[in-house]
């Protein structure tokens, strides 16, 4: 009964945009280490984990062009500066992230509700992406060696855990709540009886 | 599109709110790339004067600059910091000064660009992908549903944290970030329903 | 006045949770529907939000066939949506776009081309509903009157035929869900409305009753609504 059409996907798109940004938004979850951490990258692998390598490519991008003219880049900070800093990395690698993180949940997706299992594709996709391009540009943007890049970035590494396990635990339920969310293109019986 | 409740677009008819958004955008890449490519005392010199003068031409208000660089001032001076310790004064201003000047920069673009006429130069950009199945009106209606949706998922996130807080979760982000994100699917359903209702689907 | 023909329809929805076994949502159904004014009543979950959805396409049946003025619904959804306008019970669902104006310009996208001569058409169309002072307005500080006021503003702004209206009234408060209902009734459209206000399905022309997915009573609304609350106890 339910279908897939091209609107409800579209709907998606935008409204996980605009969650990401109203992620990015809301204040820094504070933490004993000094380092704040704000919900942007929880934002980017859940649109992933939750909507699939497409969709979750397509909206983290949208996200990110918006942001070019609003401020909902972290810390309500306005947008297209950041290209032109050294968080450029991080931004750049969001969609990619977002994407290899649906792509590996929605290729078990009857997996889509175990935690241990998203919790692990949101954690390899943030190691494989964001960890890498985000360090790169900081070297070059900020004149630092890669050994230096990378151990600032190593500052984000008990945040991100933490945050992928937040991650985890609302996509399980979300599929739960929702389970053809992760569903094939309108199923083979829709398409039958709309043929016949 | 008529202005968005959200944006640090400011209406004027400088040279810069006049110029293709398309030609804002290479400026600042090329600029940006000059920084790093040219990296030297001239350069950021060069840049800051130059960042300064098109904050003037294009009538960016001093808060809203200052505003720009509040975001940013504890990793510039942190960064400005590092740098003078490593490598000395002069190098920490030549990295942090044409950073600052491509933020300048940057605000130049965010206040002279509206939201619509960003819309429509990626709708514009889009045309030739028709072929290949792009929809340049969806993408635009994505634009829309985006802005639109911010305040109201802000306005869920609100209910749902004061939910959680009234049974003592307040601690607890999964409390209230699951109800709010199946809120939103719930919602972005709901919007997919309407829009199909309205005929948005059919084209 | 047009005509909706439901011939030997059935929906049946997969359970959430998976694979488990379908739930019939609505048993085989016949009708023909050619009154000016219809009221769908019935419990909560009874199945005439799944009535009404299928109307203009929202949902498919699953076996069976859905016609508006002889059009299938689930071959010709383009005109038939062309033709069925629908209401929503929440407005903040059906509005989309950011301001008033340009939630109204949407729907008159077909009608009038050019950026300028749509706003300008769409704030014709907020003048006659008495909303031209809220054009400018961000849609999400409207309270909720306001809000289903124009989302049936956006969906009369393309003059459908038949508006098929579902709960609209159900999340306002009296005085609003009362302006709503004199609207909706007044209008000189073809009106499926899905309600739990049995007194606007009394000043319909006909009611169906609906309860666990099957249409147990249809006739006049008197009759009807009688039996609804005989029912309920």
């Amino acid at each position: 009964m339910t279908r897939r059409t091209p609107t409800t996907d579209v709907a998606l798109i935008a409204g996980f945009a605009a969650l990401i940004a109203v992620c990015a938004i809301l204040p820094d979850i504070k933490t004993g280490i000094g380092v704040p951490y704000s919900l942007q990258t929880f934002g980017v692998l859940l649109t992933g984990a939750v909507l699939g390598p497409v969709r979750g490519f397509l909206s983290v991008s949208l996200y990110l062009v918006a942001g070019l003219v609003l401020p909902i880049y972290s810390g309500g900070a306005s947008g297209i500066s950041h290209y032109s800093g050294v968080t450029a990395g991080y931004l750049v690698a969001f969609p990619i992230a977002a994407a290899l993180c649906g792509f590996l949940v929605y290729r078990n997706r009857h997996n889509a509700t175990q935690f241990a299992f998203v919790f692990t594709c949101g954690l390899l996709s943030s190691f494989l992406v964001v960890h890498t391009l985000g360090p790169l540009n900081l070297a070059w943007r900020a004149d630092l060696s890669l050994k230096e890049a990378f151990s600032f970035d190593a500052a984000y590494f008990p945040g991100d855990i933490a945050k992928n396990v937040v991650m985890a635990l609302v996509a399980t339920a979300v599929h739960r709540a929702f389970p053809d969310l992760a569903a094939r293109k309108r199923s083979a019986e829709v398409e039958a009886t709309s043929a016949a | 599109m008529t202005a968005s409740p959200l944006g640090d677009y400011q209406p004027g008819t400088s040279v810069f709110h006049r110029l293709p958004v398309g030609a804002k955008l290479l400026g600042l890449l090329v600029l940006s790339v000059v920084a790093v490519a040219f990296r030297g005392v001239a350069t950021t010199g060069g840049l800051l004067v130059l960042a300064v003068a098109c904050c003037m031409v294009a009538g960016v208000r001093l808060g809203r600059a200052a505003r720009a660089l509040r975001g940013v001032v504890v990793a510039m001076t942190l960064l400005a910091a590092y740098q003078t310790w490593q490598r000395g004064a002069e190098h920490a201003f030549v990295v942090v000064g044409a950073l600052v000047a491509l933020l300048l920069l940057a605000t130049v673009f965010t206040t002279t660009t509206s939201v619509d006429r960003m819309v429509d130069a990626i709708t514009r950009w889009l045309e030739p992908l028709r072929r290949f199945g792009v929809k340049p009106e969806l993408v635009a209606l994505a634009f829309s549903l985006m802005i639109r949706g911010i305040p109201l998922t802000l306005a869920i996130a609100g209910e749902t944290r004061d939910a959680a807080r009234a049974r003592g979760l307040e601690r607890n982000p999964r409390a209230y970030l699951t109800p709010l994100v199946i809120r939103v699917v719930a919602h972005a359903r709901a919007t997919g329903d309407a829009l199909h209702a309205r005929g948005l689907g059919d084209e | 006045m047009s005509r909706i023909e439901l011939d030997r329809v059935v929906v049946r929805a997969a359970t959430p949770g998976g694979p488990a076994p379908e739930v019939t949502v609505l048993q085989e159904t016949t009708l023909d529907l050619a009154e000016q004014r219809i009221a769908l009543i019935g419990p909560n979950g009874s199945g005439k939000s799944t009535l009404a959805r299928l109307v203009n396409g929202l949902v498919e049946p699953t076996t069976g066939r859905v016609t508006v003025d002889g059009l299938d619904v689930a071959r010709k959804g383009r005109e038939v949506r062309r033709r069925v306008g629908f209401v929503f019970t929440d407005p903040s669902a059906q509005l989309v776009m950011p301001t008033v104006v340009e939630d109204v310009a949407l729907s008159l996208r077909h009608q009038v081309r050019g950026r300028e001569e749509r706003a300008a058409a769409a704030r014709s169309v907020l003048a006659s509903y008495g909303l031209e002072e809220l054009a400018d307005r961000s849609v999400h500080t409207l309270s909720g009157g306001q809000r289903q006021l124009l989302a049936l503003a956006g969906v009369l702004a393309t003059d459908p035929a038949v508006l098929v209206a579902d709960e609209p009234t159900t999340l306002l408060d009296l005085r609003n869900a009362r302006m709503i209902g004199d609207l909706l009734l007044g209008l000189p459209q073809q009106l499926v409305l899905a309600t739990h206000d049995l007194e606007l399905a009394l000043r319909c022309e006909r009611a169906l009753l609906i309860d666990d997915g099957a249409v147990v009573a249809d006739g006049s609304p008197t009759e009807v609504v009688d039996h609804y609350r005989a029912s309920a106890g």
